[in-house]
């Protein structure tokens, strides 16, 4: 296999790999910062325990967050040399600022939320919860900023040609609020906001089947459920507004988005559908001229079609494109639906008594980390042939010097390391929450038998 | 060309740099060394605490290869993309060992079976040794000069990073940091541990002083492109001195049980090597081995002027935060470990 296909499916094993769990950390964060508050104010254990409680789980997905993250930063110069070289300029200021803003925010707080809590004051711990949390928020403020310089370009000017084209800072501000990156940072903010939310319903809705930690259960429940109500509904206008921004940055990509081939001006809205790549023709129901009118407010505009782009400038695997975005946004209206539902049946009191709803959430955490991947899946994929939207192309952003048995050497390993992390992570994460909320104690605060009778033995 | 205090943008990204390595390897460099000395620790509870006196800041600390890798990135990408593609395989490998050393820490202590806890002391050990060494080899490799020809492209074989003086440089590195974090260990531990702590604390000085001994007179003699700048200049001089004293008082320091300026001495002693690295290779940052035209210099493979003024902007009104960070997480954990819950 040639490099650029196997740095291409190392990037993206690696990146997706990384990102089952930042919007965990970040959406956990949130919730903790809410139930450490809450005792603050009120001064129930209750929810202190429950602090504690998440805070341990929020270790493990927080741990593998930063083991898996340098990764990427060092795949931009070992993989994707000539890329770094072009756009350095632009892009570095970005990741600097997010090591500096954010990440030594979270990782310096870190050690006082895990560790701290019996040496500070709760204030203080509260203080470091909230600022773990909004450096995680910053980390995807700034990464999402990259991204979206790279979608959408802006603020810079292009020097040289050939192979020393670089692209070359002109205004920060610019750069920053590039056409995409505001609608996108709140889109993924709330991507995880909503993935940390589910996890939490759906632990403990799994403890309310079991008719264990029922008490504790109650308070937590309603937490994330506001939560995610609140964010699933703002998904969908953070979302929709990030239609109307790619139709207006990228309409190539919006085309791949829905499989619209032929510039009509009534474009209709596919559901969901199959993409006949051959002969260019989508089967599924759709809403006639729906498209056009969620665009453009308007049954009637033209929408482009791929066939009126430069042929070399459109993305390829189109049904992959038009599947993955069509199952985020099925996703999104189902949290909807579902919060909705359970936000009502709370309201009337009869939220717990149903099982076949509690059983719902106990599975619907994996459909917000679904909605995540598949979004960026179609979000870069409709990015093709470009890394650079319009720029480079992704063919021309590789390492010279960097031969396919290296990358395969790499790729092997990381699928052997990140296979065994995967493991690691469901069982310990099964271990803490079949230990629940009162595990304290008895598995790791006193000294254990075996170290004692080591002691006794020697 | 624009100037601040007289000293010109890239020149000044090339000290923000320097200082960023220079915090990582003194912060980082104790915690890489404790775990390298972790499986001199033979009891459950001697480990738990060894391991806890660097759990609350470990991550911090590896925060500062992320922004020093960051401002690399940002400030020289011409260097960043010849160097990390030229030695892909030794940063592969670096990035799988970071990766076991942060599950290792993470997750030993998660359950009591002993086999699990064996295996996680002997991956968190190995990997911080492997991590260190690497670390060095990297370094010893852009002492001695890469093989960089056209377009600053790496032209030699993938295996040309294990070259003796670059594995000398590695080894020099993974003994300065276990004498690092055996002072530090010392600072955070009592009792018997802390007697154990103290006997290693001398090896790793002697280790120390023997391998640096040795890359020092190999440099002298085969490395001429290094040692020029300072036979021209006699007032630099003073840094391979300034290193020599502070290395020389490290021992006096901790045999008078004076641990925490010994540790202020061990990690001024990284400072200086440092420095002395940059005033060697300055206004090199790589050189080529096919000729001074492929030399990687802070000009020619610098970020534009105005990045450079933008990021020198963050960096000023970033970096003052980060202190104040660290200054209170080291606070919240100062003095000897205690055990609780919470610990891992
Ligand atoms: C800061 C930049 C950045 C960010 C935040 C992301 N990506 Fe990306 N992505 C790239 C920068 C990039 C890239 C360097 O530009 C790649 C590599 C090759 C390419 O074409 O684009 C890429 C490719 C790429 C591909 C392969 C597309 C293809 O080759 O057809 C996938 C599936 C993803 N990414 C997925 C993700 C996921 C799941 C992300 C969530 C965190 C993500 N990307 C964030
Ligand atoms: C190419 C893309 C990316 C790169 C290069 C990257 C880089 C990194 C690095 C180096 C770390 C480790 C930092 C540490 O040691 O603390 C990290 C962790 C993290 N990243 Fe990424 N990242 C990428 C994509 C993303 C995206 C898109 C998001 C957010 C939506 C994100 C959010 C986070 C968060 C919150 C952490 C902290 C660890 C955690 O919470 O699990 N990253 N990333
Ligand atoms: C409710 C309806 C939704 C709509 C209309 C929608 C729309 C969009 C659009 C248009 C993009 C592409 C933006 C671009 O390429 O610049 C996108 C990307 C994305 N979506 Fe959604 N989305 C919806 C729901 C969701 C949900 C529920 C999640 C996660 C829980 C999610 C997560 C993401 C992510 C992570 C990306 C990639 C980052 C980005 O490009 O912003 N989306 N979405």
């Amino acid at each position: 296999m040639d490099v650029e296909l196997l740095s291409r499916i190392q990037f993206a094993f690696t990146i997706s790999f990384h990102y089952i769990y930042p919007p965990l950390s970040i959406g956990l964060g949130f919730i903790m910062v809410l139930m450490e508050g809450a005792y603050i104010r009120t001064g129930n254990k209750q929810y202190e325990q429950l602090a504690r409680f998440w805070t341990k789980i929020f270790a493990i997905t927080f741990g593998l967050g930063v083991a898996t993250g340098i990764v990427m930063e060092f795949e931009f110069g070992t993989n994707w040399a000539t890329y770094s070289r072009y756009v350095g300029d632009v892009f570095g200021s970005a990741l600097a600022a997010e090591g500096i803003f954010a990440f030594a925010l979270e990782s310096g707080f870190l050690g006082v939320l895990l560790f701290g809590w019996n040496r500070v004051k709760p204030i203080v711990h509260f203080v470091s919860t909230i600022g773990v949390w909004v450096g995680s928020m910053f980390s995807a403020v700034w990464i999402v900023v990259a991204n979206s310089w790279q979608q959408t370009p802006a603020g810079h000017h292009i020097v040289g040609e050939g192979l020393n084209a670089r692209a070359e800072i002109t205004d920060f501000w610019a750069m920053v609020f590039n056409p995409s990156s505001v609608d996108r940072i709140l889109h993924v903010w709330i991507g995880a906001l909503i993935a940390g939310a589910f996890l939490v319903m759906s632990v403990h809705a799994f403890y309310f089947l079991r008719g264990r930690f029922v008490e504790i259960s109650k308070k937590a429940f309603p937490i994330a459920l506001m939560v995610s109500l609140v964010f699933s509904i703002l998904q969908l206008v953070t979302g929709h507004s990030s239609a109307a921004g790619v139709a207006e940055n990228q309409p190539a990509k919006l085309a791949a988005f829905e499989g619209h081939y032929n510039t009509e001006n009534r474009a209709d809205l596919y559901l969901f559908g199959w993409v006949d790549q051959q002969n260019q023709q989508v089967y599924g129901p759709f809403i006639p001229g729906g498209l056009s009118f969620l665009l453009y407010g308007n049954f009637n505009e033209t929408v482009t079609g791929l066939n009126d782009f430069p042929q070399d400038e459109i993305p390829t695997a189109v049904n992959a494109i038009f599947q993955f975005y069509h199952l985020m946004v099925a996703f999104g209206l189902y949290f909807i639906l579902l919060t909705v539902v359970g936000a009502y049946l709370w309201w009337r009191g009869k939220l717990f008594k149903y099982r076949w709803i509690m059983w719902v959430f106990v599975f619907s955490v994996i459909l917000p980390q679904l909605a995540n991947q598949f979004g960026w899946f179609a979000a870069e994929m409709g990015r093709q042939p470009w890394v650079v939207y319009g720029l480079l192309r992704t063919s021309d952003a590789l390492s010279a010097v960097v031969t396919s048995n290296q990358v395969v050497f790499s790729l092997v390993m990381f699928t052997l390391i990140y296979a065994l992390l995967f493991v690691l992570f469901i069982y310990l994460m099964n271990k803490k929450i079949q230990a629940g909320p009162y595990d304290e104690g008895h598995s790791t605060g006193r000294p254990r038998q075996e170290s004692i009778s080591e002691v006794l033995n020697q | 060309m624009a100037t601040f205090l007289g000293i010109d943008y890239p020149t000044l990204w090339f000290l923000v740099i320097g200082a960023l390595f220079s915090g990582y390897a003194i912060l980082d460099g104790f915690d890489l060394g404790a775990g390298a000395l972790h499986l001199f620790f033979k009891k459950e509870e001697s480990r738990r605490i060894a391991l806890n006196a660097v759990g609350p800041v470990w991550d911090g600390n590896e925060v500062w290869l992320v922004i020093g890798g960051g401002a690399l990135f940002a400030g020289f990408p011409i260097l960043y993309a010849s160097i990390f593609s030229a030695m892909y395989i030794p940063f592969m490998l670096f990035l799988a060992v970071l990766i076991f050393r942060a599950v290792s820490i993470e997750f030993r202590s998660k359950e009591h079976m002993k086999w699990w806890r064996n295996a996680w002391d002997i991956s968190y050990s190995l990997s911080s040794i492997l991590m260190a060494l690497l670390l060095g080899i990297v370094m010893g490799n852009i002492l001695w000069g890469i093989e960089l020809g056209f377009n600053y492209e790496f032209q030699g074989h993938w295996l040309d990073f294990l070259h003796p003086y670059a594995i000398m440089v590695g080894i020099t590195t993974v003994a300065l940091f276990m004498m690092h974090g055996a002072i530090y260990l010392a600072m955070k531990t009592e009792g018997k541990l802390f007697a154990r702590v103290n006997q290693l604390l001398k090896k790793t000085i002697i280790f120390f002083i023997v391998s640096y001994s040795l890359v020092t007179l190999y440099t002298l003699i085969y490395i001429p492109h290094l040692t020029d700048d300072i036979y021209e200049n006699v007032a630099l001089f003073m840094v391979p001195v300034l290193a020599f004293l502070s290395i020389a008082n490290v021992p006096r320091l901790v045999n008078r049980g004076k641990y925490v300026m010994a540790f202020l001495f061990s990690a001024l002693t990284m400072s200086f090597l440092l420095i002395l690295v940059a005033i060697e290779l300055y206004p090199v940052m790589v050189f080529s081995t096919l000729g001074p035209q492929y030399d990687l210099t802070v000009y020619n493979a610098s970020s534009s002027e105005n990045a450079l003024r933008i990021m020198l902007n963050i960096t000023a009104i970033g970096a003052p935060l980060v202190i104040i960070y660290t200054v209170f997480v080291y606070k919240t954990f100062w003095g000897k470990v205690k055990l609780d819950e919470t610990s891992y």
